[in-house]
């Protein structure tokens, strides 16, 4: 199979900045992210289709072109994506702006378990520092 | 014969299209769902015993030969999900219908419900049936994209967090599925399984174990394996109840299909991914119960069994063998059912006490001993006590496992045997809370976002009688434990041995 170095660079950097952007804490960038995320995954699709050809429709007249003619069938493979993708983000942004509309924050919130541990934590130290406060005291008690 | 392979996608995808039209028409609306519903589980069980009887059939879509157009594939293993599937979304249908005629009307664009609940069968059924491999994908994305809006149907800020998690968690998933759509079209020049299947045996050693981890990947997410599965009970529980149950039911089992589908037919015996799998399998298991035993919310406490027990599925499929693949189709079964059953008993439990939290619970077997039992049954079978269908399943993957005799498979059935104990346990410690002790004083619901009304003690007629018949079917799989073990067997032996798959889907190539 022959590809297209360009075609195969650029498939790389938008996987890289979609996985960048897919990491942060901001909706928008998760959303922007996901979307570069699916172009490379599509051009990636294309790129398996091998080099560029004619395109592919053979006639009873066209004769052995086979080889000369580029894949139909990742292309097509790519449109279904491509409408799958936009449907999905679509509906990706209108539930980012409802997480916004109902918190007024663009942020991913935390989850039940984040919450829990980050209580459990709050709880600990409070102990802690009963304790240590307690040490205090019975150091100087002592002295 | 043939019209009855594509008809359990294509009828309830009418029928979806024919809801939207009755919007205005409730009770034409669940009308309509539960016939299409009626037909497709008619349609998946003459299905099974056709397939059952003549062996594997296929139907070429659009009339273009197998490598060409896109194969619809029912064999043993997806006509027997199919039932089970189909048995399901209709149980939980009725549960949902009279939820939703007791409690219907305050905020919650109901109306959207049966449609999207039909395209999620009909995706499902799309999943188990399709003999392409870019065809899957549209399948997982018609389920998925109706599961997003199933569990976002309140718009509740709760509902939107989980919603967001499991939206991009899935569309991730979705992004490497079209990447690894695209690597094997790269490998192979096919996107057809069958054909892959044959033509990935010249494929170089390393590319096609590469092919086949980043497939378990792809489909480990889906399927919640460990590490894939944080997603999971972060955002199942925020849901209506119904629709958790049919998510916790079916969509993890879907997934789990697809890493069987595709491991057993396209990377058969590699032992790399053989290891890794039983690796993961017993991880799944250990880490997903110790997951459940700190919590204290029932339904998520259900939703880290749900992860859990997948491993044990993951454990048949590992072994490579027709014990260890009959066992795993028979736990893949089981599990369906009871876990949904789980999950609609939660659900009445909700509505019971006002609230799905533990501490906040009590002394509900006093004022609601038939949930009690419709608790009980299902929360051991899903521990594995005996005689009930948990222990026949895991009976047929532990005797698989050990008769294996390796490391890794005796050590996966040593980590099942603990989570089953440890599952014991979770269970057991939701039956200690939420059934015996005190009385809990009932707190009215007081976010009427919520789908659900609770904390009202008179629970609707058909929303029992659904979880009676769901807890019915799970003690049927016992008595016909015997006949479905046979069933699982003989898909079990199909995908061990994929030539008379591969067979039929190519064949007609050359018939032509």
């Amino acid at each position: 199979m022959t590809g297209n170095l360009t075609l195969a660079l650029l498939i790389g950097l938008l996987y890289t900045v979609g996985t960048y952007l897919l990491l942060q804490r901001t909706l928008t960038r998760i959303v922007i992210g996901l979307a570069l995320l699916g172009h490379g995954a599509n051009l990636l699709l294309l790129q398996a289709g091998g080099a560029r050809g004619l395109v592919p429709f053979v006639g009873p007249d066209s004769g052995a072109v086979l080889d000369t003619t580029a894949d139909p069938l990742p292309q097509a493979m790519v449109l279904t994506a491509i409408v799958i993708t936009f449907g999905v983000s679509a509906f990706l942004l209108a539930l980012a702006y409802r997480s916004w509309v109902l918190t007024q924050e663009d942020e991913v919130q935390d989850d039940v378990e984040d919450r829990r541990v980050f209580r459990l934590r709050r709880e600990e130290e409070a102990l802690r520092a009963q304790d240590a406060g307690r040490r205090v005291d019975d150091d100087v008690g002592e002295d | 014969m043939e019209v009855l392979i594509p008809l359990p996608v294509a009828l309830p995808l009418a029928g979806a299209g024919l809801s939207m039209l009755l919007q205005r028409a409730p009770a034409l609306q669940r009308l309509l769902s539960l016939l299409v519903l009626v037909g497709l589980l008619g349609a998946a069980v003459a299905l099974l015993v056709v397939v059952d009887r003549d062996g594997t059939q296929v139907v070429q879509a659009g009339g273009w030969a197998a490598p060409v157009g896109i194969s619809l594939v029912a064999d043993r293993l997806s006509a027997l999900l199919l039932v089970v599937s189909a048995a399901v979304l209709l149980a939980v249908l009725v549960y949902a219908i009279g939820q939703g005629v007791a409690d219907g009307g305050h905020s919650v664009p109901i109306a959207i419900f049966h449609p999207c609940y039909l395209v999620l069968a009909a995706g499902i059924a799309l999943a188990f049936l399709t003999g392409d491999l870019f065809n899957l994908f549209v399948a997982f994305e018609v389920f998925l994209v109706a599961s997003y809006v199933l569990l976002t149907l309140n718009g509740g800020q709760a509902q939107v967090r989980a919603g967001m998690t499991y939206v991009v968690v899935s569309l991730l998933a979705s992004v490497l599925f079209v990447t690894v759509v695209g690597l094997v079209y790269a490998a192979t020049g096919t996107v057809n399984m069958a054909d892959a299947a044959v033509r990935l045996q010249d494929v170089p050693d390393g590319v096609r174990v590469a092919l086949g981890l980043t497939m378990l990947v792809v489909f480990g997410i889906k399927a919640a394996l460990f590490p894939l599965f944080s997603w999971l009970p972060d955002s199942y529980p925020t849901a209506p109840s119904p629709v958790t149950a049919v998510f916790a039911g079916l969509l993890t089992k879907v997934g789990v299909y697809a890493v069987i589908r595709t491991q057993t037919l396209m990377f058969p015996g590699e032992d790399v991914i053989a290891a890794v799998i039983l690796v993961i399998a017993a991880l799944t298991m250990v880490v997903g119960i110790l997951g459940a035993i700190v919590q204290d919310d029932v339904k998520r406490v259900l939703s880290f069994t749900i992860v859990s027990h997948i491993g044990y599925m993951l454990l048949g499929l590992g072994l490579y063998s027709v014990a260890g693949l009959a066992g795993a189709v028979l736990y893949t079964v089981h599990h369906i059912v009871v876990q949904t059953t789980l999950f609609l008993v939660a659900g009445l439990m909700e509505r019971r006490e006002g609230t799905s939290s533990m501490l906040r619970s009590g002394g509900l077997q006093h004022v609601a001993p038939l949930l009690a039992v419709l608790y009980l049954i299902p929360a051991l079978s899903l521990a594995g006590i005996p005689p009930l269908s948990g222990f026949v399943a895991k009976l047929g993957l532990f005797q698989a496992g050990l008769s294996d005799g390796g490391v890794l498979a005796v050590g996966a059935v040593v980590a099942g045997t603990a989570t089953s104990l440890l599952t014991l346990y979770a269970v057991g410690r939701v039956w200690v809370e939420v059934f015996w002790g005190e009385v809990a004083e009932v707190v009215p619901d007081a976010n009427r976002e919520d789908a659900v009304d609770v904390g009202v003690t008179r629970t609707p007629r058909l929303m029992t009688s659904a979880t009676v018949a769901a807890v019915a079917g799970m003690v049927s799989i016992t008595v016909v434990a015997g006949p479905l073990y046979g069933l699982a067997e003989r898909a079990a032996a199909d995908l061990v041995d994929p030539r008379a798959y591969i067979g039929a889907v190519l064949v007609t190539e050359e018939a032509r």
